[in-house]
């Protein structure tokens, strides 16, 4: 298992499109990162001006390295998806498509193995890719913008919130933010997984993994009663951006924020457990129709 | 000899079509098994069902007298196929293509036995080469590097001439015969070109929509007393009338165009002097059978003719 593990890492490693993933990346933090450097401040006039005429801010201390990676993170992991998909659906779909799928299995290998493998090999990928948006979005926003205390904007039902937190108590939740969208990613690499079981060609799965993926994502933002209350818990995409919470950080009476606290971690754990039964209710289904599959490629 | 292969009563259904239909068959040790059959005759099918690519419907398959289904891995890593075209992980070398496979074979790779096996395939001076710039010969004989790799007991090749050129072919048919006479491995090969298996094999199946219409040892089922033979030549219309008053007039057979005999293979040389003996000018004479005649010849004894394909 192992040494599949290795060659199927290998493999990945090889291919000039697993790279499209990080230059796609690389390009829209550092296109982010000098937007915020040549013209930040007009981003936050924009982002408080309903709140600007009772609070007063030094912007360009708020512009620092974690709040660049906040709103970086904020856009991007929306679209990362994609880049999962990019791999992930060509796991199976791609080696029927080369031709190499039937002789993989005519190795000494279980489907059961090759599913769990590719995923595995998937779940690695989808790591270092939220390694390198960790090393760019935050290392480097740290280095160009400096550290400081982190303010958050935030919009809570009907009124606007701006939460503040010190600059000891942010690396952990941004580790815990990292960790917790390897989690929901992992999800639509186990999706994009299922769909290329079934299909002969890589398209046809990332086409349909972002189609689901938007799908869901449209349905979880559709804020109808009937829909928050009996389609909305069962969709991935309601918890894809539960890494926000690791932010949401309470505060005493007074309004002072406290220091290590989060303002609702047992959201945040039901939220992974959710997608964590995803991922094996996908997986489940990957192995099982993979192993039924009559391989006619 | 040791029955390697043993498939009874294998059938399998696709979207209702019935593509293996009953079929039996025994291939023994170092057999050339040659699996003949037009396409979509149902051989690719049950190939795939011999490597646990397709399941089978029902019947049972036994291989080194173990039930595949229960012994997959242990039979699979004493086999090695090429499947239809050879293809292979196109953005790596033929090395590491090579080494990939070797390690999932389950043997232990080392630099020396990968260049030694890329040797024996002449592609050694090319193993750093991508696949993708390789030619169909060549990645067909990196296809049989990594079939043999693991050194196989069972080797399993569906139409590995395809898309190989002539020079290809013989070298293909080569190895084939030497697979088997000289390292005593066990082969099954299909071809839809009888000519082929005549060359390669000393058993063979033929089957025809799924189910088996004949199966033996290739030399009993190839008569060549029955032979169609075909002659052209400069004035068919003279070479008629004088063949049927002579005692060639036997074996004359009813065409148009063309003049057909069906007569033993080994009387042609007597034919072509007494063409040439009375002055008929030869543009062609040969045998000439097609697949499908052989299947009709096999189906309705009456029209038995030696196969010979182009």
């Amino acid at each position: 298992m192992w040494n599949l593990f290795q060659i199927e890492l290998y493999k990945i490693s090889r291919r000039p499109r697993t790279y499209i993933s990080f230059a796609a990346i690389t390009a829209i933090i550092v296109i982010f990162q000098f937007a915020f450097k040549a013209d930040g401040e007009s981003y936050m006039n924009l982002l408080l001006q309903n709140v600007q005429d009772n609070f007063t801010l030094d912007k360009g201390k708020a512009i620092n390295g974690y709040f660049m990676c906040y709103i970086i993170l904020n856009t991007l992991l929306i679209q990362v998806p994609i880049l999962i998909a990019l791999i992930a659906g060509d796991a199976i779909s791609g080696e029927a498509n080369m031709g190499t799928l039937r002789l993989l299995l005519t190795k000494p290998i279980s489907r059961t193995q090759i599913i769990l493998v590719k995923f595995a090999a998937s779940f690695v990928y989808t790591i270092a890719l939220l390694i390198w948006m960790a090393v760019m979005a935050l290392f480097v926003s740290l280095a160009i913008f400096g550290v400081d205390d982190m303010l958050i904007f935030r919009v809570k039902g009907e009124e606007s919130q701006i939460l503040q937190i010190t600059q000891d108590d942010i690396m952990w939740r941004y580790f815990a933010a990292f960790a917790y969208a390897a989690v929901a990613l992992t999800v639509i690499a186990a999706l994009a997984m299922v769909l290329s079981v079934f299909a002969e060609n890589s398209i046809g799965p990332i086409i349909a993994t972002v189609c689901i993926v938007i799908v869901c994502t449209v349905v979880s933002n559709i804020n109808v009663p009937i829909i928050d209350d009996n389609v909305k818990p069962w969709l991935f995409t309601s918890y894809l951006v539960g890494w926000k919470g690791f932010f949401y950080i309470n505060s005493t009476e007074d309004g002072v924020p406290i220091k290590g606290s989060l303002e609702n971690w047992p959201a945040i754990r039901n939220s992974l457990l959710i997608l964590v039964a995803h991922i094996f209710i996908l997986l489940g289904i990957a192995i099982t129709a993979f192993r039924k599959k009559d391989i006619l490629s | 000899m040791s029955v390697i292969v043993s498939v009874q009563q294998l059938f399998k259904e696709f979207d209702g079509v019935k593509a293996v239909n009953d079929l039996s068959f025994t291939v023994n040790e170092g057999d050339v098994y040659g699996f003949l059959g037009q396409n979509g005759a149902g051989k690719s099918t049950t190939i795939r069902m011999l490597l646990t690519l397709v399941k089978p419907g029902s019947g049972s398959i036994k291989i080194f007298d173990k039930e595949l289904a229960a012994n997959r891995s242990e039979i699979l890593r004493q086999t090695g196929a090429i499947i239809e075209r050879p293809d292979m992980y196109k953005y790596l070398s033929a090395y590491d293509n090579l080494s990939v496979f070797a390690r999932l074979s389950g043997i232990k790779v080392s630099r020396k036995l990968l260049m030694d096996q890329l040797e024996k395939v002449d592609l050694a001076q090319r193993y750093n080469s991508k696949v993708k710039t390789f030619s169909q010969g060549m990645k067909q004989r990196l296809g049989i590097a990594i079939a043999l790799v693991h050194d196989p007991k069972l080797i399993i090749l569906d139409e590995p001439t395809n898309g190989l050129d002539p020079q290809g072919i013989a070298d293909m048919r080569k190895l084939i015969i030497n697979l088997s006479k000289e390292q005593g491995k066990t082969v099954i090969v299909s071809s839809h070109l009888l000519s082929e298996i005549e060359v390669m094999a000393n058993r063979m199946i033929v089957i025809d929509k799924g189910k088996k219409i004949a199966e033996g040892a290739v030399s009993e089922m190839l008569d060549p007393s029955s032979t169609i033979v075909q002659l052209e030549t400069t004035n068919n219309e003279k070479a008629l009338n004088l063949l049927h008053q002579s005692q060639w007039n036997a074996f004359v057979e009813p065409s148009a165009g063309l003049i057909k005999f069906r007569m033993n293979k080994n009387e042609i040389p007597s034919l072509a002097a007494w063409l040439i003996q009375n002055d008929i000018g030869i543009i062609a004479l040969q045998p000439k059978h097609s697949l499908e005649e052989y299947f009709l010849s096999l189906t309705n004894p009456e029209n038995h003719v030696e196969p010979v394909s182009n």
